[in-house]
């Protein structure tokens, strides 16, 4: 009996092993230092003098800092204001009932957001090209857009939105669509029959039923989009472009912690982006509390 | 049945609408093989096949496999894809385990200080990888890890969002009589963690392995910040630079794309069904 009960205190400890361990070394450390490293101007991760606040005043009058921020704002603007109602729009487009070929389209959507970033970026370098890009050559030849329209020297930000829907449209759309797929059909029926017309059927049936996945792609898309790197890093080859057009607040991150080597500084931005999104997080949800009853 | 008139020219732009989309998602895929095969020049000079007089209007005998010959001889860009499988298989197989263990740990067993680690996940799950970066470096600085693959996969070992996957899945599934009944007739835990539990919540496992899998193999910043010698670089780190040295270089940079892009689109049309249940799984039973 004895070895039984030993055994049975023990072995969840010892399967939850491996996540204690790791989760202390290296995410309940981190946090805590970089919290201590916010407050300290480092040189390299060797040497350090403590600033207290100083970082974060500094970075109140940054003016790339602030750059960084605008430019990542618009970009999560951008995806949420018109990649989301895409997403969804393909979702309802594909939950009519009849469609044939729903898995495969749900594949061919999908499939972009399972390329890496950096491919992405990589992939749209020719592609946002002046003169001979496939975008600017298409949009020439069907509306007579401007062909020397230069995406990544002037309007990168732009060129970005663009190259985020392709990667992350489908990616949305899967989980509008699996909410979708949940909706009780015998409802939609009873509305039908009471004589609801679309619209009266999509506010009253299907949009308080995708609402908490709903919910849940916003802010992942936030946090998403307000993570922002790679893509413009890649794009730019490994700069912020001309005027710092293409600067995101996570590169301004490495740039500071990284290529000038002041984690300290670093770790500010990014404790600024952490809590910046806690608001964010929150005001959602206080949104979305508001719509519930 | 009778279709209405109205019903089927909805049907109709449904698909027409359906289709393009469809289209402009694979134009860029489209374009991407089409310039890996050419000579750069070609890139400049047509959008996808060079015309000429062949199958499709194509000049075929232009195309040319040149640019991988000079990926996989003088940009040792074999090396750099071993090292990416490598990190993804060690990377996402260990954490898949460790999560499937934490999951189970919580889901199936009482224990004191259980509220607490259930707590501990959900807190890690909201903390933002930014403010990780930074002092992450350091730390690996200081345990002498930087430059090392140790130092990249150690960090990614047990991902609270794992544990918190498995521990949702193994509730359900995985039912306490039979862990109960394997116990009285004497099966060691381990037995019963490999032998039941693992069958149990095998599409999950399936799922997350891909997941971590397809997350590690496209990775850039972690390998970026953590690796200084450049025939340690998996293929985001080593095409990242290739893009910087040979810039106006695009076909050679559309094949590395395609190399490194091809494996995980062929793993995924093996496996997709599994990923999709398991990525949504959480999302919308929760």
């Amino acid at each position: 009996m004895n070895t039984i009960v030993g055994r049975s205190r023990w072995t969840p400890l010892l399967f939850l092993a491996p996540f204690i361990v790791t989760f202390l070394l290296f995410t309940a450390y981190p946090l805590v230092q970089s919290v201590n490293l916010s407050m300290h101007q480092t040189y390299g991760p060797k040497t350090s003098t403590f600033v207290g606040s100083g970082n974060f005043t500094q970075l109140f009058s940054d003016p790339l800092f602030w750059k960084a921020l605008s430019n990542t704002f618009l970009f999560a603007l951008g995806s949420v204001f018109l990649q989301l109602p895409l997403s969804l729009g393909l979702a309802l487009l594909l939950d009519r009932p009849g469609v044939r070929g729903r898995l495969l389209f749900r594949l061919i959507y999908f499939s972009p957001s399972l390329a890496g970033i950096v491919f992405v970026a990589l992939l749209f370098g020719p592609i946002f090209e002046k003169n001979t890009g496939l975008l600017n050559v298409w949009l020439n030849s069907w509306i007579g857009f401007d062909l020397e329209f230069p995406w990544m020297e002037r309007h990168v930000m732009t060129g970005l939105i663009v190259a985020g829907m392709w990667m992350y449209v489908g990616f949305n759309m899967v989980y509008f669509l699996a909410a979708l797929q949940n909706v009780d059909r015998s409802i939609e029926e009873a509305a039908l029959v009471d004589g609801a017309g679309p619209w009266q059927r999509f506010r009253h049936v299907t949009v308080p039923a995708i609402r908490p996945v709903a919910g849940f792609v916003v802010l992942l898309s936030i946090i998403g989009s307000f993570q922002l790197f790679e893509l413009p890093f890649v794009l730019l080859n490994n700069t912020a472009g001309p005027d710092n057009r293409g600067l995101t607040v996570v590169m301004y991150l490495y740039q500071t912690g990284f290529e000038v080597g002041d984690l300290g500084y670093a770790s500010a931005i990014g404790w600024s982006l952490a809590i910046l999104l806690m608001i964010l997080a929150v005001g959602l949800r206080l949104v979305l509390q508001r719509y519930e009853d | 049945m009778e279709v209405s008139p109205t019903r089927r020219l909805w049907m109709a732009l449904t698909y027409v609408l359906l289709a393009v989309t469809a289209i402009l998602m694979l134009v860029p895929f489209a374009y991407l093989v089409c310039s890996a095969f050419k000579t750069n020049d070609d890139v400049f000079r047509s959008t996808f096949l060079p015309a000429g007089e062949g199958l499709l209007g194509a000049d075929w005998s232009r195309l040319t496999l040149d640019n991988f010959r000079r990926l996989f001889t003088e940009m040792d860009f074999g090396r750099h894809m071993l090292n990416s499988v490598f990190l993804a298989s060690v990377t996402s197989i260990l954490a898949t385990l460790a999560s499937a263990m934490g999951g189970y740990a919580l889901a199936k067993f009482s224990f004191a200080g259980r509220a607490f680690f259930t707590n501990f996940v959900l807190a890690a799950l909201v903390i933002p990888a930014a403010v990780l970066i930074a002092p992450t470096y350091q730390l690996l600085y200081w345990m002498g890890l930087l430059d090392s693959y140790a130092g990249l996969i150690l960090p990614g070992i047990a991902p609270a969002f794992g544990v918190y996957l498995f521990r949702q899945a193994m509730i359900n599934s995985v039912p306490n009589e039979v862990l109960d009944a394997a116990r009285i007739d004497g099966a060691g835990e381990l037995r019963i963690f490999f032998g039941m539990v693992i069958p149990l919540v095998r599409p999950m496992l399936g799922a997350f392995l891909l997941i971590t899998f397809l997350g590690t193999w496209n990775n850039f910043i972690s390998p970026q910040v953590v690796l200084q010698s450049s025939e340690k670089f998996p293929l985001s780190v080593a095409i990242s630079q290739l893009k910087g040295v040979y810039s106006q270089d695009y076909a050679l940079q559309m094949a590395g794309t395609l190399v490194s892009i091809a494996p995980v689109l062929c793993l995924f049309l093996l496996l997709q069904k599994e990923f999709i249940s398991g990525l949504t799984s959480g999302a919308v039973k929760g």
